[in-house]
């Protein structure tokens, strides 16, 4: 005997199942299951012919953590995010009010300043290089023509990641430009007026009234170019290789090396899992506490 | 120009020989409320932007107040502005939407206080300080507009179509609401509207406007009863003045005859000047309004009291007094500056006599 209500019942969790399915089962495939296996492989010990791989608790983070270089990848990922997010949100922000501005040539202005996110980060590594190159690169051709040295930009140590996170500001901002450009023409342009007529000088009206009405674009820029400045770091293949002596290495670059370089899966492994722990808690904070703060229309 | 606080001369702004404001000049009395009055792209809006210092004029000049401020900006011209979108800032409170203004020219802190005070109890918004525009109705947003305007001690203030987005009922309260504080504070209002009872019940002067240009200025009783163009009549009044071609009333063909339709009354038939179809009834309650058809007419309507049986089509014979006749010349039909009311008896085989009233010579 089938009670009708039940049946209803029934169907509608299968309804809900199916509709879930496609999401569940692409996220399961290619996050939460990579996530648990990568937490699963950085707790056993590297194998080799000789000694299979075996548990070994905490012991790679152990090691990771009282290896120089780890932390030397760390201090130089916490200067490429201190550089580049907020270098490339303020550009951003100067272009977009520029852009959205009555200038002549606008629409020339905006795509000119979206080139850098439409070309591959190979492509845009390969033309640094041609800026960078001493001797004959443009910027020692410049440099040149005011009788300054010949400098080696991503060949020492001092100057190699300042290099490359000038690479990566150049890369983001045209993209972070198009998003306030977008929230800036959301913008009625009577709130200029009134504030016009109110007395308020551009500098006022840009402070206590554009910005302020961007913050959801700030915030939602801010977790990109968060998350950029982990894992962008395609140029370093072309650039740096994370050289010279390490100067310009990246964790995700200091990953993949491990990996796919030196085949240290568990380390490898480790570093990627101490990486998603930073970056969830970092997210969590940045949307807990700005998002309170922000004014969304 | 003694007596005039805002003055326009001359002015002219066009966009590629077309639209905006061509050749204006108008002034306008202090503590007056001046409406300016024309369908949507007639250039009214230019005007009050050109007079707020959004716009800049290619030619003519502006003054207020005796000072000439055809090229200052807008800020520097002592003037507040009513938006027709109100224009809040929506990441700011109502507190703080209305101190703007205060907080950017630095007026100090207790003045500050005192005048949100002031005006938070003049447009009844105490209790509203907190919230923000998103959080207020159509008609709080509106008074916190206002508000806004008058913090700003500004003499001169410059309303843009400020009701056109609240509903019918609202719209007639924050008329009133609009037209007490224009009284209470003295203020020179400059009133942007395209609705003719807006303009008719506010003003002390109404600018009709049409294509770029002024058609006529003056009172409200002016407007309605000497329209003087053909413009004007259709425009100014509801249900507008009734016009007829001029051969039906035997004057010469071309010119028009305009007449209020609650001048027109039904007539016996030997007696009567027009007799005309009726089209439909409207019953109102209090009245019942016909809508008459006439081959050489438009706007033909009769109001009688009460219900009646008058039947779709029946014939009806219609009284227009001579008294209450605008007369159009041809050459003038459109928008000339010569009002000519007509006033006659009739002669006893129902073929009018004009008289001219305020006749100029004719062109």
């Amino acid at each position: 005997m089938i009670d009708p209500y039940q049946s209803h019942k029934r169907r509608q969790t299968i309804y809900g199942w199916l509709l879930l399915s496609p999401a569940l089962i692409m996220l399961t495939a290619f996050a939460f299951y990579p996530t648990i296996a990568t937490v699963w492989t950085s707790l056993f010990s590297r194998g080799t012919r000789k000694r299979p791989s075996e548990f070994v608790g905490l012991e790679n983070y152990r090691s990771l953590f009282e290896d120089p270089t780890f932390w030397l990848v760390v201090e130089n990922n916490l200067w490429y995010a201190g550089v580049t997010i907020p270098a490339s949100i303020i550009i951003a922000l100067v272009m977009a009010l520029w852009a959205n501005g009555k200038i002549p040539a606008r629409s020339f202005v905006r795509s000119a300043y979206f080139t850098p996110t439409v070309l591959p980060m190979i492509a845009a590594g390969n033309l640094w290089l041609f800026f960078y190159t001493p001797g004959f690169g443009v910027l020692d051709q410049i440099g040149g023509l005011f009788g300054l040295p010949s400098v080696n930009w991503l060949g020492q140590p001092d100057t190699a990641l300042w290099a490359v996170c000038a690479v990566t500001v150049w890369k983001e901002a045209g993209f972070f430009m198009i998003f306030y450009l977008a929230a800036l023409q959301t913008i009625p342009p009577d709130l200029k007026e009134a504030a016009d007529i109110e007395g308020a000088s551009r500098w006022t009206y840009t402070w206590r009234v554009v910005l302020p009405l961007l913050m959801p674009t700030t915030l939602f820029v801010l977790v990109n170019a968060m998350i950029n400045s982990v894992k962008l770091i395609d140029h370093l293949f072309i650039l740096t290789k994370g050289g010279p002596s390490d100067a310009s290495m990246l964790l995700l670059y200091y990953i993949w090396e491990n990996a796919f370089a030196f085949f240290d899966a568990p380390i490898a492994a480790a570093t990627t899992i101490l990486v998603l722990i930073v970056l969830s808690l970092v997210a969590a904070v940045q949307f807990r506490f700005i998002d309170r703060r922000t004014h969304y229309r | 120009m003694t007596g005039s606080y805002v003055a326009f001369d001359g002015i002219t702004r066009r966009w590629d020989g077309k639209g905006g404001v061509h050749d204006i000049s108008l002034s306008v009395a202090e503590g007056s409320f001046v409406s300016i009055l024309g369908p949507s792209g007639c250039g009214k809006s230019t005007l009050l932007r050109l007079l707020a210092g959004l716009e800049r004029p290619s030619a003519g000049a502006i003054h207020i107040a005796g000072r000439d401020v055809t090229h200052l900006p807008a800020s520097q011209r002592g003037l507040s502005m009513v938006f027709q979108s109100y224009a809040l800032f929506p990441h700011l409170t109502v507190r703080e939407n209305i101190l703007f203004g205060m907080k950017v020219r630095r007026v100090p802190r207790p003045r500050r206080e005192a005048k949100l005070a002031e005006a938070l109890e003049m447009m009844g918004l105490e209790g509203l300080e907190k919230r923000k525009p998103a959080a207020l109705s159509g008609g709080q947003r509106q008074r916190v507009a206002l508000a806004r305007a008058v913090v700003s001690g500004h003499p001169l203030c410059l309303m843009d179509e400020p009701l056109s987005n609240l509903d019918a009922k609202l719209r007639n309260s924050v008329r009133r609401d609009i037209k007490a504080l224009q009284r209470n504070l003295g203020l020179t209002v400059i009133y942007v509207t395209h609705d003719q009872a807006e303009a008719m019940s506010l003003s002390d002067q109404i600018v009709l406007m049409q294509d770029s240009k002024i058609v006529q200025t003056g009172r409200p009783e002016e407007l309605y009863d000497r329209p003087n163009s053909v413009f004007a009549a259709e425009f100014i009044g509801d249900p507008p003045m009734a016009i007829l071609d001029g051969a039906v009333l035997g004057l010469e063909t071309g010119d028009q005859v305009g007449i209020r339709p609650e001048h027109i009354s039904l007539a016996e038939p030997d007696a009567a000047d027009l007799v005309a179809r009726v089209a439909a009834c409207e019953y109102l309650g209090a009245e019942t309004r016909v809508i008459l058809a006439h081959p050489k007419a438009r706007g033909l309507a009769v109001a009688l009291p009460g219900q009646n049986n008058l039947q779709i089509g029946q014939e009806v014979a219609l009284g227009l007094p001579q008294e209450h006749r605008v007369l159009f010349r041809a050459a003038a039909g459109a928008a000339e500056k010569d009002p000519r009311s007509i006033a006659g008896r009739a002669s006893p085989n129902s073929r009018p006599v004009i008289a001219e009233r305020h006749l100029q010579p004719s062109s």
